[in-house]
């Protein structure tokens, strides 16, 4: 047998009712023994499809491989029935998913689910499968299996749950093991201990990996060699140094060419006056009731105080729970503060009534992370991008003309605002909102996460728009990201928030270059790719 | 917090559900524009009788104080005295409630067996011929009334067929086999809208487990396809389907009271009617609270089988 | 970066999803739904002209006659004619065929009548549980104890209460069906008001009223329409229920339940009163169901669970 664990040719899957015939047209690739391949591409370029189709477990109905053959060691998979592909899923090639929470099933105990995978496929008895799963769980470093064995999913960490996954596909040494952005939905600490784990347990039993990502970042990490995708394509492929550090296609450099830099360029201090000011800010969840003594309260955000000038870009920077877009949504007013101040040109307007601070409200806009759900499906763009100045007495004509112009701020045609939503992409979405935030001329733009659902291609464009922006309007930005290389090439200064608290803050030029709190340098030291710069090669 | 505290706590939750409908009961039922105390003294009595049984009755009271006897008297068990029926309500449910019970429960059993299966299967071969006649049948079930199917049954297998007795009801001392021939009737009669409600509920929430993630898990281990379906989403899908079945007793209840009418069964659904025509509020009154109740107890019965079925139900 | 616009490509104009109404015309339940209300709702119309007798006159001569015999009736004029009573007659003599054509109209006017207040009640107090905290709770409180009352129950007690009449049916039944209303709008506010789009037009400065009206108020259309198709169904089967147990409209009235109330007694020898209306109520009701879950396919995917 040669030293080929995959072997993808010519692959070729129909798909019905796309926007395009084939979900993936002529695909060639393999895996080595031993290899790790990362397939990398944008959403819609076809890579999750190709890892499906290898497994066989296409949609049914909606997609069909057309043409083409998929080989693992050398055995022809299309041609196999149902029950011989049941026999070598979980045997011979085994995956794992984006989603580890929905990826489980919530009511079985994990230890339940690893051992499922020995249940259907050996016959060992139960005492024996319990020692192998025990056995499995230390291998990817679960704390304390003999307890853990029997917990439910919920009771775990998403990295805890995450492990649990690769245990159960890698239970029975598999020699292809077909992972779909495994770490994605993972904060970034808990993603580089997942690859840490990934390239660990590969190296221990040379097991062929097809690892599925969108992250360059996590390309350089892992791959041995790098698959790049387009619309159903391969663009390029090669060795990883190579197409990270010189790549052949346009297609390719483009991607890497957005990928931000980890170095921030240099920033002159902003000495605008105060536009945004926070004292103390707390926000507290969850209320003692009388029958509920114990109920617990939790803090999602404590004693945050910042402050953001005109012209000045402050960026919030932490990982998921950390309270980073609580600070954002108790600014804007979406949700109430516990206590503390919240100044907005000197004027405090934490504990304002509503009717009194809405005419306020011009003064703060804000932008938010999903731009599929953040603009009415019922309505035309140019409704939503007059809906705030009508509000405050600006006349429909004036204010549809002003929706025109700003069309053209966000280079989109300006003719567009008689459009609905659902005719643009998400990054043209995005445009809108920034747009319908601009119609209001505020002061303060917060952004809460406003380009993470984005491809990194759009991402870059978003980008360069908001910094256009600001600049134009002479904005205070409140910029809140998870996103280390996005926050080094935006904002001017940043705080790192861990648990409610903020950890760290300065210019963003002095928490790159050195960087003083323990959890700061955590974080940096787990953002994927940190060493490379992605941009420069191309 | 332990299993016995949520218990506790659920309970006291029904408090004011309970309060609620007894409020509403008691209101409607005192704001009728026929006086109580007229019905009870007849057409020849004098208005001055008809005084002296208000306050009898306590009926000259403030609405409040008599809201607040009334509810000491039932929670103590006492119901009152029947206009129509001359005895205590108590006495009149008590013998009313065997054919009642027997029925809902024949009724339920019946609807569970088929109804589950039946979804599933329909789920499991979702656009098939299977999953279409089973999906007609359920409207079909919602949409023939009770009185319908009844007759038709009567007509087909009593009448046509001489094959079970057309009405009536034996109790269960007079012997089990005579009691249980005479609900094969009833029971699937009743049944028919159970099992349309909870076959079509068990078919969407199957549905809807089947495209999870981590039934893609299963597969992706190489599990069987009927193993997905048993271990992974009919044990998923078990939280909507009970609720169903909890919340599916409202039209059973509502099932009784036409059934009994139909077979001529001696229970409380026949005895809310003949209570409706005879004006007789006491037996009104107690009979909604009752079933109400039973309702309302069911439905915390389900809460309880969630945290068996769910683990992530924290108490 | 004016080449944006290129790099991603929009959907064309044309991509847009097709009308709803074109849709609603591709489902099979939809137009077998609605043909059969439309026969149904011409015949209660049109009821004087469709070979009818008056369907309330007692003939005793002509009581309990199976269907295609010839009966004798007295017109207003006080002339004999014969006729065939095509459904036979019940045991008051009335025509069957007369009581049945006419019971469209009641069936039809308190199914709709009833759903369409109902919907009204419901959303009216459903969008205020929904967006003030305050109402909420006691809201919901009242509407969970009603909830706790069968609905058929309810109905029952609330028809002892009054006189006999059809608005004291559309009254009792109505009641019942609104705490469903309810909480069905309060869902969809309460997870609307999640949206990012009602919290960026909160950021807008746009007032609560206005926010209700442009935001939250055109996501209830769909489900509202649905609901109230499957309530005007239950509606009519209540309506029956009620008029067969006795306890209805009066007895007088033509009503598919009032027919076959009047044919409970001799059903075994003269099935014809329970069968002809039974079938009309099953198919209308049926309908109505059908119409109800093709509507809710096409206008309101989502919302797949009725409860």
């Amino acid at each position: 047998m040669s030293n080929t664990v995959l072997e993808v040719s010519d692959l070729s899957v129909a798909i019905r009712g796309g926007d395009r015939p084939h979900a993936v047209q002529g695909i060639n690739l393999t895996v080595d023994v031993n290899e790790i391949v990362c397939v990398v591409g944008e959403s819609g370029s076809g890579k999750s499809v190709t890892a499906q189709a290898v497994m066989g477990l296409l949609p049914k109905g909606a997609m069909q491989v057309e043409s083409g053959s998929i080989r693992l060691q050398g055995d022809q998979l299309l041609t196999k029935s149902d029950t011989e592909l049941r026999a070598i899923r979980g045997t011979r090639m085994a995956m794992v998913f984006q989603e580890p929470m929905t990826a489980l099933n919530p009511v079985e105990r994990v230890g339940d689910q690893i051992r499922e995978v020995l249940e259907i496929h050996t016959r060992l008895d139960h005492k024996e499968q319990r020692a192998r799963v025990l056995e499995m769980m230390r291998a990817v470093h679960l704390p304390d299996p003999e307890q853990m064995i029997d917990a439910y999913p919920h009771q775990l960490s998403g990295g805890q749950r995450q492990r649990i996954m690769i245990a159960a596909a890698l239970i029975l040494d598999p020699a292809l093991l077909i992972a779909d952005e495994p770490t994605t939905a993972l904060d970034v600490t808990t993603q580089a201990q997942i690859l840490k784990l990934v390239r660990e347990m590969q190296g221990r039993t040379k097991t062929g990996v097809l690892f599925i990502t969108h992250d360059f970042g996590v390309v350089s990490e892992i791959a041995d060699r790098v698959v790049v995708m387009q619309m159903g394509r391969i663009v390029e492929q090669g060795p990883c140094e190579e197409v990270l550090r010189a790549p052949r296609e346009e297609y390719t450099r483009m991607l890497l060419r957005a990928v931000p830099s980890m170095t921030p360029p240099k920033r002159s201090p902003v000495t605008g006056p105060v536009v945004l000011q926070t004292e103390n800010l707390f926000k507290t969840y969850g209320k003692r009731s009388l029958f509920q003594p114990k109920a617990r309260v939790v803090a999602a955000v404590k004693d945050v105080s910042l402050t953001v000038r005109r012209g000045e870009t402050l960026g919030i920077v932490g990982e998921s729970g950390s309270g980073k877009s609580t600070v954002a949504r108790c600014v804007a007013r979406l949700v109430d503060t516990s206590s503390g101040g919240i100044k907005i040109d000197g004027i405090d307007i934490a504990a304002m009534r509503e009717a009194k601070f809405r005419p306020m409200r011009r003064r703060v806009q804000f932008i938010f992370q999903d731009p599929y759900r953040s603009l009415n499906p019922r309505r035309t763009v140019g409704e939503a991008i007059i809906e705030g100045p009508m509000n405050f007495g600006v006349s429909r004509k004036e204010a549809l003309q002003r929706a025109r112009d700003l069309m053209a701020i966000v280079h989109l045609p300006p003719a567009a605002i008689d459009r609905f939503p659902h005719q643009f992409s998400g990054g043209q979405r995005q445009r809108i909102c920034i747009a319908r935030a601009l119609a209001m001329e505020p002061e303060l733009l917060i952004g809460d996460e406003p380009v993470s659902a984005l491809d990194v291609s759009v991402q870059d464009q978003v980008l360069k728009l908001l910094d256009e922006v600001r600049r134009k309007f002479n904005l205070a930005v409140l910029f809140i990201t998870h996103d280390l290389r996005v926050a080094a090439q935006v904002c001017d200064r940043i705080a790192v928030m861990q648990r409610g608290v903020i950890v760290e803050q300065g210019t963003t030029a002095e928490v790159f270059a050195a960087p003083q709190h323990e959890y700061t340098r955590a974080l940096f030291d787990a953002a994927p790719g940190r060493h490379q710069e992605f941009a420069a090669s191309a | 917090m332990s299993m016995y505290g949520y218990l506790f706590r659920r309970l006291l939750g029904t408090i004011p559900v309970m309060l609620v409908v007894a409020v509403f009961i008691f209101l409607m039922l005192r704001l009728t524009p026929s006086d109580p105390a007229a019905i009870i003294a007849g057409d020849n009595a004098t208005t001055e009788q008809v005084a002296q049984i208000r306050s009898q009755l306590g009926l000259d009271r403030p609405m409040i104080e008599q809201f607040v006897i009334w509810s000491g008297r039932v929670l103590t068990g006492n119901l009152g005295e029947s206009f129509f029926f001359k005895k205590t309500v108590a006495a009149l449910i008590s013998e009313r409630i065997e054919p009642t019970l027997s029925l809902a429960l024949f009724t339920i059993l019946i609807a569970v067996f088929v109804a589950v299966p039946l979804g599933v299967l329909a789920a499991h071969r979702h656009g098939s011929w299977i999953d279409r006649i089973v999906m007609s049948f359920s409207v079909l079930g919602f949409s023939v009334p009770v009185f319908v199917i009844g007759y038709l049954l009567i007509y087909l297998f009593a009448v046509y067929l001489n094959w079970l007795p057309v009405q009536g009801y034996q109790r269960i001392s007079e012997g089990v086999g005579g009691w249980a021939q005479r609900l094969i009737l009833p029971s699937v009669t009743l049944s028919v809208i159970y099992i349309a409600l909870i076959a079509r509920m068990t078919r969407t929430s199957v549905l809807e487990v089947l495209s999870e993630d981590y039934i893609r898990t299963a597969r992706a281990k190489g599990q069987s396809e009927r193993k997905v379906m048993f271990r992974h989403a009919l044990r998923n899908a078990a939280v909507p389907i009970v609720t169903v079945i909890g919340l599916g007793v409202a039209l059973l209840i509502g099932g009784v009271v036409v059934t009994e009418s139909v077979f001529t069964i001696p229970g409380l659904g026949r005895l809310t009617v003949d209570a409706v025509l005879a004006r007789d509020y006491p037996t009104i009154q107690a009979v909604i609270l009752l079933f109400s109740f039973v309702y309302v107890m069911i439905n915390l019965a389900v809460d309880m089988i969630y945290t068996i079925l769910d683990p992530r139900i924290r108490y | 970066m004016a080449d944006a616009t290129i790099l991603e490509p929009a959907l064309p104009a044309s991509a847009a999803k097709p009308a709803a109404y074109r849709k609603l015309l591709r489902n099979m339940g939809v137009v077998f739904g609605a043909a059969v209300i439309t026969i149904v709702l011409l015949m209660g119309l049109f009821a004087p002209w469709l070979g009818t007798i008056d369907p309330t006159a007692i003939n005793p001569i002509a009581r309990n006659k199976v269907p295609g015999t010839e009966i004798t009736i007295r017109t207003d004029t006080g002339e004999r004619i014969k006729m065939i009573a095509k459904l036979g007659t019940d045991g008051l003599g009335r025509d069957v065929y007369s009581r049945v054509v006419y019971g469209a109209r009641v069936s039809l006017f308190v199914g709709i009548t009833v759903a369409l207040i109902s919907v009204a009640c419901g959303l009216f107090i459903g969008l205020l549980a929904g967006f003030f905290r305050v109402l909420d709770a006691v809201i919901m409180r009242i509407m969970d104890g009603l909830m706790a009352i069968p609905a058929i129950l309810l109905a029952i007690a609330m028809v002892s209460l009054f006189r006999s009449s059809v608005w004291t049916v559309i009254i009792a039944i109505t009641v019942p069906q609104i705490p469903g209303v309810v909480r069905l709008v309060r869902s969809i506010v309460l997870s609307v008001r999640e949206e990012p789009y009602v919290e960026a037009a909160v950021t807008l400065g746009t007032s609560t009223p206005k926010l209700l009206w442009r935001h939250v108020l055109p996501n209830t259309v769909a489900p509202m329409i649905v609901q109230g198709t499957f309530i005007c169904a239950s509606a009519i089967l209540i309506e029956a229920i009620l008029s067969f147990l006795g306890i209805g409209v009066p007895p007088e009235v033509p009503t598919w339940g009032n027919i076959m109330a009047a044919g409970r007694e001799v059903f075994s020898l003269f099935p014809h009163n329970i069968i002809y209306p039974g079938v009309c109520l099953a198919l209308t009701i049926l309908a109505v169901n059908v119409l109800g879950d093709g509507l809710r396919d096409t206008l309101d995917p989502k919302m797949m669970k009725r409860v």
